[in-house]
């Protein structure tokens, strides 16, 4: 499953689907702006939320961020290998830095995200300012 | 070159004595705690002489940065000089009292007590302090605790406090621990808030906004009167941060530009010492229609004596044991004593010029975000250097100074923030000019050795994402801290 | 002025740098609020007439003519000279928080030999560097509990210090936590395990206890924390006479999660109710909500060992109102002090005036029994503080009886509680000799 795949938001969250699973992490301009991750409060399996709620937290050594839903859905697993290795969200934010697996509850929302390009571009715009 | 010495926990030897306490003659049969309540093994101390433990200490001291050491230029902590009087007669066995000692044998204590709540009230123009919060965000949080009771006995305690986007992070902490949500108000291009954008946010929901005064950019807020006015109309109060009011003090009332409630950090304006992070001292003080509100316990002088009241049905309730900080209220009252009414204003004054002194020098090599007044403390960036704030700040520590405060205020990027406070020599201003200077020509000429420093200190940069990514917070036997 | 190095001739200097005459002209944006409060202030003191005004007001306290027995979460212990000499340094007295670490190793590793020994003696996992006191300790603990399970309901000993409880309403008066408080029995001045089972639920984020409780009592910790964890709450044990972790099962043994409480005795002078020390102590899962500054090991770019604070996202300067705690500023001097007075008494020095501190209160408590018309309330389970009850006598005659002999006996109940009307908490340490508990005892029996 490549980049072209996937939407994000304008929070730098990216969102991938596999069926009616969504899987979920940051993006490698959010890594970058947090630093080293040294910790992730994972969201509890089987938490329901709404898109744009904030449902996890990735704390650097300099800064907290919240991870705010992209899609609303119910939680069907956290990554497990990042208690003992936040840094995976550094070193591959797009593959084994994931954070959590969601069932979609409405899958039209993915719609409003925006596609890679249009992130690439979002992107080009903030670092502009 | 200094090291760090061993832990006490490596150096301790079985059988090592540090203490000399007689035995006790009595028997251990008068033991009333049954053997399944008793401990089953000593705590595992060390065991040192007392030689050792002087030595111990000794080497730690000697890896310290002080004030009695050399000049703090940190914005917002006011690392002014601590006098050493001060600490001669805070120890005195003659203070040195229970707190729960029936009050007619401390008159003294509470008379020192009431003396410096009178010149705080005396000096801010308020009605009345409490000097029984421990700590500046403690004084936050009482404050935000005093206008929220205030509000609900009004019928309406609302929900929301507004907090300008240079605060202090203890500003939202406290207020949100208080119960109330946060919004932030942004700050015009002079660096200060303004009535205008203050308006957008002013609903009937707002409580209070949270100002610190001069503002954490070291810029005086010369609206506070329209937007206290514009606050009180709208039914909401205005709480004043007190931790820059070293560039106001014994010159300007606080009460007199509008504010409700304050806090004022004694370990900052009132030359009580850090010591490394505390203890310090946070009293609070109000208008007269929040009086009620006070926390307990409230001291007063009546009838030729000094009473303390445990009892208020308006009141907030006790926010620490005891009385407060006593022996930090003790060595603000002898600096106030010392300064009195013909030094109080040099303190601000100097501190003022001082900080105007260095803007001056170096704002034609460093980047001045905000061109407004400064008082007591100026913010640069480190927009168009060749290195971050953070490396300029590591390559002072070459140089035997302290860095300034960096990476705060939130809204400059790169903030440095210098105050000099008035404690501070021309020899000393003008030193660190030249080598800020020199340390800005090496970061055009070598960035490498800023991005590097420190290179002279007893440790160099350490691996603080390390520290949070695996956790070492204490000894533990066959862990590996011998890392020498 | 001795605190001002400025010159007259500097100043000039400098606002000719400045392009100004006067440096009032730098408070120009400050026009029309200059009223000059700094007038109104006495003239200032000579360092001479300064000592001679603080003598004056010592002269005003009468404290140091009485034999004093006064307890209730303050304590007068033995502080070695080293812990005045070391801690009194202008290198521990006089720095900033450690937030340049490669300056700051002494205040850093100090804190750390702190953190260590104070997990030591509480049995558990993780000491943070302090807070203000034990009372808003107790309180923090609380809040710790609750953020972390995420239930609203606490439960809290009717024998916590009465001012720990008026704290904690304080701090969660504007919060939806729910607390209800369990009783005591009347025998033996333990919780009523009954009551608390009857209270405990599955919606109880903790139940908080203190022990030895306010009445001097030692709780059965191990029986209250296993009621707690069969409900899925946490168990928080609140001491507030810290040198009892030298003799009693430590909160770790009992199987509690958290303690927390007042660490004064630990080399703190009494300093009419200031500057204490607050300690927290929690488990492993507990860490990433524990409140305050956590010193933690690390390694420079050279590999040598250094510390650092750390784990500061929980903090209020990064977290804001996310944060842990509002707290900043804390008491990290006494913390020092606290760290070279267990350095210097060690692991023999603790046990052996933990020790001397209960058999003296033991002692008291047996003679004191042999005076008519008193009763000691409880006389098991206790460590350096008894109640005694008297019969026929109002306490506050009674102490003023006891005043004119020159002595401050205790603390009258009734301050607390009006139901104890004829009640006294006296406390005994090391400091005091035998000699000074037999003049007490025999004061009472002349008074009574």
């Amino acid at each position: 499953m490549s980049k072209e795949n996937a939407r994000f938001s304008k929070d730098h969250e990216w969102l991938k689907t596999e069926g009616e699973t969504g899987i979920v992490g940051i993006s490698d301009y959010a890594q970058h702006e947090l630093g080293d991750v040294v910790y992730v409060e994972l969201p509890k399996v089987g938490a329901a939320y709404k898109k744009g709620d904030a449902c996890c937290n990735i704390e650097s050594v300099k800064a907290v961020s919240d991870v705010y839903a992209p899609a609303s859905g119910t939680v069907l697993e956290v990554n497990p290998q990042l208690s003992d290795h936040p840094e995976l969200i550094n070193q591959s934010p797009f593959e084994d830095g994931w954070l959590f697996k969601i069932k979609l509850a409405d899958p039209s929302e993915l719609a409003q995200l925006l596609t890679a390009a249009q992130y690439e571009e979002y992107l080009q715009g903030i670092s502009g300012e | 070159m200094r090291r760090l010495p061993d832990l006490l926990f490596h150096t301790s030897r079985n059988g090592k004595i540090g203490f000399s306490v007689a035995d006790s003659a009595l028997p251990d049969k008068l033991i009333a705690v049954a053997e399944s309540n008793r401990r089953r093994e000593s705590a595992d101390l060390p065991q040192l002489s007392e030689v050792e433990v002087v030595r111990h200490f000794t080497a730690l001291a000697h890896l310290n940065y002080s004030v009695d050491e050399g000049f703090y230029p940190l914005g917002s902590c006011t690392m002014k000089y601590n006098p050493k009087i001060n600490e001669k007669i805070a120890a005195q066995p003659g203070l040195n009292a229970h707190p729960y000692s029936a009050h007619e044998m401390v008159q003294g204590n509470l008379e020192i007590m009431h003396t410096l709540q009178v010149f705080l009230e005396t000096l801010t123009g308020l009605a009345e302090f409490s000097l029984a919060p421990a700590a500046g965000a403690h004084g936050e949080f009482t404050g935000m605790l005093i206008i929220r009771k205030y509000l609900a006995a009004k019928g309406n305690p609302r929900k929301v406090v507004l907090i300008p986007d240079s605060a202090h992070g203890t500003n939202p902490a406290s207020a949100h621990l208080a119960g109330y949500e946060i919004r932030e108000v942004p700050s015009n291009s002079e660096g200060i808030l303004d009535e205008e954008t203050l308006r957008r946010y002013l609903t009937p929901e707002v409580a209070a906004l949270m100002m610190t005064n001069p503002n954490t950019l070291g810029i005086f807020e010369r609206h506070i009167a329209a937007i206290a006015d514009a606050l009180h109309r709208n039914g909401s109060l205005l709480y004043m941060d007190g931790a820059n009011l070293n560039a106001l003090l014994g010159i300007v009332r606080p009460a007199d530009l509008g504010i409700d409630v304050l806090h004022i950090n004694l370990h900052k304006t009132f030359a009580t010492p850090h010591g490394g992070g505390g203890p310090g001292s946070g009293p609070v003080g109000v208008v007269e229609h929040l009086r009620p509100f006070l926390p307990l316990p409230r001291i007063r002088r009546a009838r030729g004596a000094y009473e303390v009241i445990y009892r208020g049905e308006q009141s907030i309730g006790r926010i620490k044991n005891f009385y407060g900080q006593f022996p930090v209220i003790v060595r603000a009252l002898a600096y106030l004593l010392t300064l009195g009414r013909d030094h109080v204003a040099r303190v601000a004054e100097d501190a003022v010029l001082s900080a105007n002194y260095i803007r001056k020098q170096l704002e034609p090599h460093l980047d001045l975000p905000y061109k407004s007044p400064t008082m007591h403390e100026v913010v640069f960036s480190d927009k168009g250097q060749p290195v971050k704030t953070l490396d300029i700040a590591k390559r002072l520590l070459d140089y035997g100074y302290h860095p300034f405060t960096i990476y705060f205020p939130l809204i400059v990027h790169g903030a440095m923030m210098i105050e000099p406070t008035e404690t501070e020599s021309k020899e000393t201003l003008d030193a660190f000019v030249d080598v800020m200077k020199k340390i800005l020509n090496e970061a055009k000429a070598d960035p490498a050795l800023l991005q590097q420093a420190p290179h002279h200190t007893p440790v160099r940069r350490l691996d603080e994402t390390l520290a949070a990514r695996k956790p070492i917070l204490k000894w533990s036997q066959g862990e590996e801290t011998a890392i020498k | 002025m001795r605190y001002l190095p400025l010159t007259a001739q500097e100043r000039a200097e400098m606002m000719s740098t400045l392009g100004i005459q006067d440096v009032r002209e730098l408070f120009a944006c400050l026009s029309g609020h200059c009223t000059e409060p700094g007038n109104s202030l006495p003239p200032a003191l000579s360092e001479t007439e300064l000592i001679n005004r603080f003598n004056e007001y010592a002269g005003r306290n009468r404290h140091l003519q009485y034999l004093s027995f006064l307890g209730g979460g303050a304590y007068p212990h033995f502080i070695p000279e080293v812990v005045d000499s070391l801690s009194s340094k202008g290198e521990f007295v006089t720095p900033y928080t450690p937030y340049q670490p490669e300056v700051s190793q002494g205040s850093l590793q100090a804190m750390f030999e702190y953190q260590t020994m104070m997990t030591e003696l509480t049995g558990l996992d993780v000491t943070n560097s302090s807070l203000y006191d034990g009372g808003t300790a107790a309180a923090e603990a609380l809040l710790l509990t609750v953020r972390k399970s995420g239930k609203k309901k606490v439960l809290i000993s009717a024998s916590l210090h009465p001012e720990y409880h008026e704290i904690i309403r304080t701090y969660t008066q504007n919060l939806d936590i729910e607390i209800v408080t369990f009783a005591r029995r009347h025998d033996d001045g333990k919780t009523d395990l009954e009551d608390l089972k009857g209270k405990l639920d599955e919606q109880t984020a903790s139940v908080i206890i203190q022990s030895p409780n306010f009445l001097g009592v030692i709780e059965d910790g191990e029986a209250i924390a296993r009621l707690s964890h069969i409900r899925g709450a946490y168990a928080v044990q609140v001491i507030n006479e810290a040198l009892s972790l030298g003799f009693l099962r430590s909160p770790g043994e009992n199987g509690m999660d958290v303690a927390a409480g007042e660490a004064q005795s630990f080399g703190l002078p009494l300093g009419f109710g200031g500057a204490y020390l607050g300690f927290l102590a929690v488990k492993e899962d507990l860490l990433r909500h524990l409140p305050g500054r956590l010193v933690g090991q690390t390694k420079d770019v050279d590999g040598r060992r250094g510390y650092v604070l750390t784990l500061s996202t929980r903090e209020q300067h990064i977290k804001r109102e996310k944060a842990t705690s509002n707290i900043c500023s804390n008491e990290a001097w006494c913390a020092i002090r606290a760290a070279m007075y267990l350095a210097t008494m060690g692991k023999e020095g603790v046990a052996k005036i933990a020790k001397i501190n209960h058999l003296q209160a033991a002692y008291f408590a047996r003679q004191v029994a042999r005076i008519q018309d008193v009763r000691v309330r409880f006389t098991r389970d206790f460590f350096n503080e008894v109640v005694i009850d008297f019969a026929g006598i109002p306490v506050d005659e009674f102490l003023k009886k006891m005043r004119q002999k020159g002595i401050q006996a205790g603390i009258p109940l009734h301050w607390f509680n009006a139901d104890m009307k004829e009640s006294l908490l006296v406390a005994v340490t090391e400091i005091h000799q035998p000699a000074d508990i037999d003049r007490l005892v025999s004061a009472m029996g002349e008074v009574l």
